[in-house]
């Protein structure tokens, strides 16, 4: 089988603006009898419904959650890039770019860059229409600010609430749609096949999680949007639904996966406290604006802070290592996600984490609450010399700045921020892997489109802040309404499929088959217990830092796990009801799977880029050592079930930007 | 830290429902959501079944945990989603009654879980600003006053809960409609159909079963995003304003 991506000729710059103007197109006539599922309602899902709704396509809409609202794009705090250069500061298109691919350590498509880069401005536009509050100046015009190490400000941002407020525009155009008639909403509904007629994607099955009926829905395309794969580690920031199965399920119908090892891992979370935690509490990376990464020096302060007869705020300056500020000057602690992880793992293995467990480093915000009380003392006219009033004001700043992630910690932690510093350690946050797609975001499977985290394309092996909002509204609002036209503008003739087609047939009964088996294994054990057994030797071998032997191990652990996940799980309740285990159960079956292929892939890759970090490959000093001529190219694994994965390969070619060694020393 | 829970199980809608009592064995530093997923997992392991809740983001901001903890929504502490709520706040030997929502308009779907898409259908009346993608103009064009914006900011950091309707004796979803009514109100953008919009959705929240408002201010109190009855009041002034001007009957 052979890849082809689809990318437009012509050079970077012209590439969209061509596409758009020549790409097939639906009639409007038309339109109206073409039907369209979406899965998913976050910000690709929700947006690309209520647009092809707009455009005249019958749009019917999923989500598992109750309502389209509660989609986890929600939780999403920092803020969405667009290169508006609004700051006039140097930013531009090519700029946002060069720096997205230059994040992702050059392991994503040139050209799939560039059109996210070029619609972003368009985003902001629609999102201030629908009536987004953004942040404002007193002037009344837009406010950015910066994010992770890059040198322009073109961050927007709503409060510590972006998600939520962007999520909840693009969920009020869709229920827009949905009151105007062209998108149908079905709640509660989760989609637990796809169905291919004549090798092209027709339809689903989705349970109705209420009844626990199962249903089949019928279109000319699927568009999955069903975000990302993070809970394979089980801890991790995703919301507690968060899964591949919609994915995993066009996989198995012979979708592929394309580099599912690249896994982005948050430098700054609140640590786990005990064995029944749920989930990890990102806090912001903006928090790294003013905060100092650091851990004592001395093994003794180390011991005595956990035994708790020592408190951080006891250790002298001179004893205090800032790990970032001394291994990166340049960057300090500002450098790029899958950089601050690794330091923060390095000094928590060779022992100087300072919790109980000894996986936390510390986040100390002393020296800006100095530095801005001192300035505002002085602003102020008032002495500061005066260390108790300095303190106060520069809390007051730090307060404003950051106070709603203050109360956050507080709230889960129990202790105060500004009086001792907080205590931080990486956690897994989203996945740039997920299904191959072409420049159309197509998947290998004709009529099978994919939006969002789900899909691969745009942040290689790292993704940069902010960037993620961006990548979903880009996806749903400005690429897919004229991407999925030249497939569906070959279909215009097709008649409404019907559900009473065998294939529906086969895949329904497969379905109930699936999790009858479920139902009735009886076993004794959780399916909590398993998915946390799988997130351990996901996150121990396949997490942060990776080598050959490690992954070897967890995948012969993992094939050991499923085998007797399928031997000894017991789910309780019914198949005919609503039953949150059953829901857990299918979804912990599927993140088996890819956890394995996930190990799979980081075995195959023999470098170390981005949030992938194979310890063979390093340099002396530590850093992640790429390797461009062997390793230039997506892989994108065909899943055989029980045989090997099969590997293809996507070569990339960077026709407009250089390869460097990424250097934030 | 030991602790008795009284819990509301009911089968389904069409079932009656009643309290069971559950011992369950926590510590200070759970959030309430993790103790209810110790003692599920312990039901479990006993071969019951666990107790339905709904849960999803547990970072407070999804909107979707619920519960009527010892009476009152999201439990004792303001401004604080169930999920954010942690176990340091009780007491040892503590009995905590925990039910769903009680109002007419959320049918209990099963234990603690109730249906709330009467608020999805409040929004679908209105509760947007009809703008098609890429017709906006550019960003910058309609500069917004800071503190205008600010204040649209804080009746958007609605979360949809519906804790608001469950605080109420009433069942009223006042609180919830005049947050969104207000938000895009307050926005240029939103107040070129505005009259329209208030009417439809005042209308449509009538037609869901939500009882009337009786400025008890229960609603403000128990917000977990703390939003303002002052939303109600400018909602019932835009409402009597739009219906005067309006040819509707």
């Amino acid at each position: 089988m052979k890849l082809d991506a689809k990318i437009p000729a012509g050079s970077l710059e012209d590439k969209w603006r061509k596409y758009r103007s020549t790409v097939n197109l639906v009639a409007p006539n038309n339109k109206r009898r073409i039907e369209v599922i979406v899965v998913g309602t976050g910000l690709a899902g929700a947006s690309a419904a209520a647009s092809l709704g707009e455009l005249g396509y019958h749009v019917k809409a999923f989500t598992f959650h109750d309502s389209p609202r509660r989609a986890h794009s929600i939780a999403a705090q920092g803020g969405i890039n667009a290169a508006k250069n609004y700051s006039n500061d140097g930013d531009s298109v090519y700029r946002l770019f060069y720096d997205t691919v230059k994040g992702g350590d050059y392991r994503s498509r040139e050209a799939n860059v560039y059109r996210l880069a070029e619609v972003s401005v368009d985003i902001i536009d629609q999102c201030v229409a629908q009536g987004v509050p953004f942040a404002r100046e007193y002037g009344g015009l837009l406010e950015n600010r910066s994010f992770g190490g890059v040198q322009v400000s073109r961050t927007f941002y709503a409060r510590g609430q972006t998600g939520q407020q962007l999520l909840i525009g693009a969920y009020q155009s869709l229920s827009r749609q949905i009151s105007l008639g062209t998108v149908e909403m079905f709640n509660r509904h989760e989609m637990l096949d796809l169905v291919l007629i004549d090798g092209k994607a027709r339809g689903i099955i989705a349970r109705n999680l209420v009844t626990g009926k199962l249903e089949r829905h019928a279109a000319h395309a699927v568009i999955l949007a069903t975000g990302g794969y993070g809970n394979v580690y089980y801890l991790s920031t995703n919301a507690m639904n968060c899964n591949v199965t919609a994915a995993w399920r066009a996989v198995q119908r012979g979708a592929m996966m394309a580099n599912p090892c690249f896994t982005q891992i948050h430098p700054t979370c609140i640590p786990v406290s005990g064995a029944y935690q749920s989930k990890l509490t990102l806090m912001s990376e903006s928090l790294r604006n003013d905060g100092r990464v650091w851990v004592p020096k001395k093994k003794e302060d180390v011991e005595g802070i956990r035994q708790g007869t020592l408190s951080p705020v006891d250790i002298k300056e001179e004893d205090r290592d800032y790990y970032l500020e001394r291994r990166y000057p340049a960057f300090g602690n500002l450098v790029p996600r899958d950089v601050a992880s690794r330091a923060a793992k390095q000094v928590c293995d060779d022992g100087f984490g300072v919790n109980k467990s000894g996986l936390a480093v510390y986040l100390d915000f002393a020296s800006a609450i100095e530095r801005y009380g001192k300035s505002q003392a002085h602003q102020q006219g008032l002495d500061s010399s005066d260390k108790n009033l300095v303190r106060k004001l520069g809390e007051k700043v730090v307060e404003q700045k950051y106070g709603n992630l203050f109360e956050m910690y507080e709230k889960i932690t129990g202790t105060n921020p500004y009086k001792s510093p907080m205590m931080i350690y990486p956690a897994v946050h989203y996945t740039m892997g997920g299904l191959w797609v072409d420049y159309n975001l197509e998947t290998n499977v004709p009529g099978l489109f994919a939006l969002g985290e789900c899909n691969f394309s745009d942040h290689g092996a790292n993704r940069l802040g902010a960037s993620a909002l961006m990548q979903g509204l880009a996806d749903g609002y400005f690429v897919i309404p004229y991407t999925i036209g030249p497939f569906l503008s070959g279909e215009i003739r097709t008649p409404a499929i019907k559900t009473d087609a065998p294939e529906f047939e086969e895949a329904e009964n497969a379905t109930r088959a699936r999790l009858e088996k479920l139902m009735s294994i009886g076993g004794s054990r959780s399916v909590e217990s398993f998915h946390r057994e799988l997130g351990l030797i996901m996150w121990d071998y396949c997490g942060m830092s990776r080598n050959a032997e490690g992954l070897n191990t967890a995948r012969q652990k993992i094939r050991a796990l499923r085998e007797e996940y399928w031997k000894d799980v017991f789910v309780p309740g019914s198949m005919d009801d609503y039953n949150p285990e059953l829901e857990k159960a299918a979804r912990v079956a599927d993140f088996m799977e890819l956890g394995e292929l996930m190990i799979v892939d980081a075995l195959n890759r023999n470098e170390s880029c981005g949030g992938h970090f194979r310890e063979e490959y390093q340099t002396p000093e530590g850093e992640a050592l790429r390797d461009d001529a062997n390793y230039t190219y997506v892989s994108v694994w065909d899943w055989k079930g029980d045989a090997d994965p099969q590997l293809y390969k996507e070569e990339l070619k960077f026709e407009n930007i250089e390869l460097k060694t990424r250097s934030y020393k | 830290m030991k602790l008795t829970l009284k819990i509301w199980r009911q089968k389904s809608a069409q079932t009656k429902g009643a309290f069971e009592s559950y011992q369950v064995d926590a510590n200070e530093h759970m959030s309430f959501l993790e103790m209810l997923d110790v003692l599920n997992e312990g039901l479990v392991e006993k071969r019951q079944e666990p107790v339905a809740f709904e849960h999803d983001c547990r970072e407070g901001i999804c909107g979707t945990c619920n519960l009527v903890i010892n009476g009152r929504p999201h439990g004792p502490l303001p401004g604080t989603t169930t999920c954010q709520l942690h176990m340091r706040h009780f007491k040892e030997g503590e009995t905590i009654v925990i039910e769903p929502y009680r109002a007419q308009a959320f049918p209990v779907i099963k234990d603690l879980v109730v249906d709330r898409s009467p608020l999805d259908r409040i929004i679908q009346s209105g509760g947007f600003i009809s703008v098609n993608t890429g017709q906006a103009p550019d960003g910058n064009a309609i500069p917004i006053e800071k503190d205008v914006a600010s204040r649209a900011f804080d009746a958007a950091a609605c979360i949809g809960c519906g804790a608001c309707v469950a605080a109420c004796p009433n069942g009223s979803a006042m609180l919830f409609t005049s947050a969104k009514v207000s938000h895009l109100a307050l926005l240029p953008q939103g107040e070129v159909e505005h009259n329209r919009r208030v009417v439809s959705m005042v209308h449509q929240m009538d037609k869901e079963g939500f009882g009337m408002c009786s400025n008890i201010k229960a609603c403000e109190v128990e917000c977990p995003k703390e939003i303002s009855v002052t939303n109600i009041a400018r909602m019932n002034r835009q409402y009597f304003s739009a219906m005067i001007g309006s040819d509707e009957k």
